[in-house]
């Protein structure tokens, strides 16, 4: 167990190295690279920023560059959002909340439906049911994220209004009960690509499970099926959907993205497209960061997790 | 899919096997006629419309569909939609095709190369491959449309540069498991070099894979490239594309939906198409690889 978490710990710290480097050549092909915020400013002279470039070591090797930029990313200096002048990490946080909560319902209802959806159809295979998941769930894939919100708001908001369109509260309601009303939908528009993913992989893996021998081994002692589907089969089909929860996360940050941008949802994703159209580079390098370092870490937490649960590794 | 699952005896209808079949390959082949339909509506379509998907017309502003000649209505500027859905399946289809193609070939050396020569290179391209795949696709697509200055052709590259990854973790693997097998181990004794037994010997034989995952590498490029347009960084107007045909749709909601809803279906049918294909694909060629 020591040695499995000790190799865990030094393969992510070496994905954080190389996820920094794509990082670093991103950003030196921003327009103007580090020196966007001087590059757009038309009382400049190419001597002025030249003399900037100089200060902010610019004219140094690349790799000495990198180290800098990478030493002040680790000591938690992100940078300065051009746009109001907050530190980058600072206006992060202020938007993280938002969107931890929506990836949070989504995950929960997708995890819900979707183990569901995976268990009956590897119990009821070759059912009608069966069928029309597996068919439902590569239809659910192909439907764009930000169209079945815009579907969404159509039926739910404005042909039937019993859901507002967008945003996170109504302005001056600040009750639990008008952010639960808020959160329901794009909440479910979310969460539908990651039913499909779910639901299939459950599937697969709960199909995995019943034909082990410990399955035959409880059904053989008169176990009944029930109590072998839930307790045996279950448990250890769920095991390997806490790795994919975690390999998972980036496409759940795409999804959380686009799905911001049509509901008004102040989380990052919104802040991202934001600061693009601002050309404010320091936060948009900041989250592209932040959200590759953040699945690297979902990833080590979901390792280690499974490595606690399972024995085979836990006692190895 | 396992070897070990008993297959329960046919007791209805659509419990058989030749029906199962029949099933998932009619679900196949029905992708397939789509997107043969779709690439020929595309190609040919324009020209049997009566409007240019250019051609603007204030005075026929948000027509519904079906009135008159414009079969799927008018947009905000009067424009035909249904000839501006056959212009933009045209460029979403080609993206589509064309960031396949680049992202295969990347993958396919990538992963042919890491396999292959283990050791130090498979450990540092296999990090890179993870290291990109830490990245959510649409933060690095956007940074990188924002960064480098978009046309169509440098989306189709970008969107490429975010979905080698997969081709290469699996040609990766499958080399892996070839590398020891007879022929390869005969084709070294006899002194072929290193890229004939890579590319000659080793690549045709895991074409397999590769073709299952090409196609489910165009639905995901298809899906990318309306995501990055919808949000106004990719394909740029008057160019039309799937995606960017949806941006903008959101204000007119409530007075036009159909400027929203129809794109949708388009790209729902096309990307679902090359997914059932995949799927298809993947029995038939007896590939057993976790994609979703």
């Amino acid at each position: 167990m020591p040695a499995f978490l000790l190799k865990r710990l030094i393969q992510s710290i070496f994905l954080l190295v190389i996820v920094s480097i794509i990082g670093f050549v991103v950003l030196n092909l921003m327009p103007g690279g580090p020196m966007a915020q001087y590059a757009l400013d038309p009382g400049m002279t190419q001597d002025d920023r030249n003399r900037i470039a100089e200060q902010l070591g610019l004219n140094r090797p690349l790799w000495v560059q990198y180290f800098d930029w990478a030493g002040r990313l680790v000591q938690g200096d992100w940078g300065t959002s051009f746009r109001d002048g907050n530190p980058v990490t600072t206006v992060i946080g202020r938007h993280m909340f938002a969107t931890l909560l929506l990836m949070g319902s989504s995950t929960a209802i997708a995890v819900g439906i979707g183990t569901w959806i995976g268990i009956r159809g590897a119990t009821h295979r070759h059912s009608i049911f069966d069928y029309v998941a597996t068919i439902g769930a590569m239809v659910a894939l192909s439907i764009p994220t930000f169209w079945f919100g815009l579907i969404g708001i159509y039926v739910f908001a404005l042909k039937l209004g019993w859901l507002p369109a967008g945003n996170m509260y109504t302005i001056g309601d600040g009750s639990v009960l008008n952010y639960l009303h808020h959160l329901i939908l794009p909440s479910v528009v979310l969460a539908l690509v990651h039913i499909a993913i779910w639901s299939r992989f459950m599937r697969a893996a709960t199909l995995d499970a019943i034909s082990q021998e410990f399955v035959k081994t409880a059904r053989a002692k008169g176990v009944s099926e029930r109590r072998v589907i839930m307790k045996h089969v279950v448990g250890n089909a769920l095991l390997p959907m806490i790795t994919l929860a975690g390999v998972q996360l980036p496409s759940l940050l795409t999804g959380a993205l686009v799905t911001e941008t049509v509901f008004t949802w102040p989380g990052m994703g919104r802040l991202f497209l934001d600061s693009l159209s601002y050309s404010d580079y320091p936060v948009v390098m900041g989250l592209l960061m932040f959200s590759a370092i953040l699945t690297i870490i979902a990833n080590l937490i979901a390792d280690i997790i499974v490595a606690l649960v399972d024995p085979r590794i836990r006692l190895a | 899919m396992t070897a070990l699952t008993v297959q329960p005896t046919a007791n209805r209808w659509w419990q058989s096997r030749v029906v199962q079949r029949f099933i998932r390959h009619k679900l196949a082949l029905l992708g397939l006629v789509m997107i043969v339909f779709l690439t020929l509506a595309c190609a040919f379509g324009p020209y049997l419309l009566p409007y240019d998907s250019l051609y603007i017309d204030l005075r026929a502003r948000f027509a519904p569909p079906l009135t008159g000649e414009h079969y799927l209505g008018t947009d905000p500027l009067g424009r035909d939609i249904a000839a501006r859905l056959l212009m933009a399946g045209r460029v979403s289809l080609l993206v589509g095709f064309i960031s396949m193609i680049l992202a295969i070939v990347v993958g396919m050396i990538v992963g042919v190369i890491a396999g292959y020569r283990g050791g130090w290179i498979n450990i540092i391209l296999m990090r890179t491959v993870d290291g990109f795949l830490s990245f959510p696709s649409i933060f690095l697509l956007l940074a990188l449309a924002a960064a480098l200055k978009p046309s169509a052709m440098m989306i189709t590259v970008i969107i490429a540069l975010t979905g080698w990854m997969e081709v290469a973790r699996i040609v990766e693997a499958e080399v892996r498991s070839l590398k020891e097998r007879e022929f390869i181990l005969a084709g070294r004794m006899l002194g072929l070099s290193r890229a004939h037994i890579m590319f000659r010997e080793i690549l045709p034989n895991i074409m397999g894979p590769i073709i299952v995952a090409a196609t489910l590498t165009v639905a995901r490029a298809i899906l990318l490239e309306a995501y990055v347009s919808f949000l106004g960084f990719g394909i740029q107007p008057p160019l039309p594309s799937w995606g960017n045909m949806l941006n903008g749709a959101q204000q007119y909601l409530a007075s036009a939906p159909w400027l929203a809803i129809i794109p949708g279906i388009a790209i729902t049918i096309a990307v679902s198409s090359f997914n059932f294909i995949g799927d298809g694909l993947r029995d038939a060629l007896d590939v057993r690889i976790d994609t979703v």
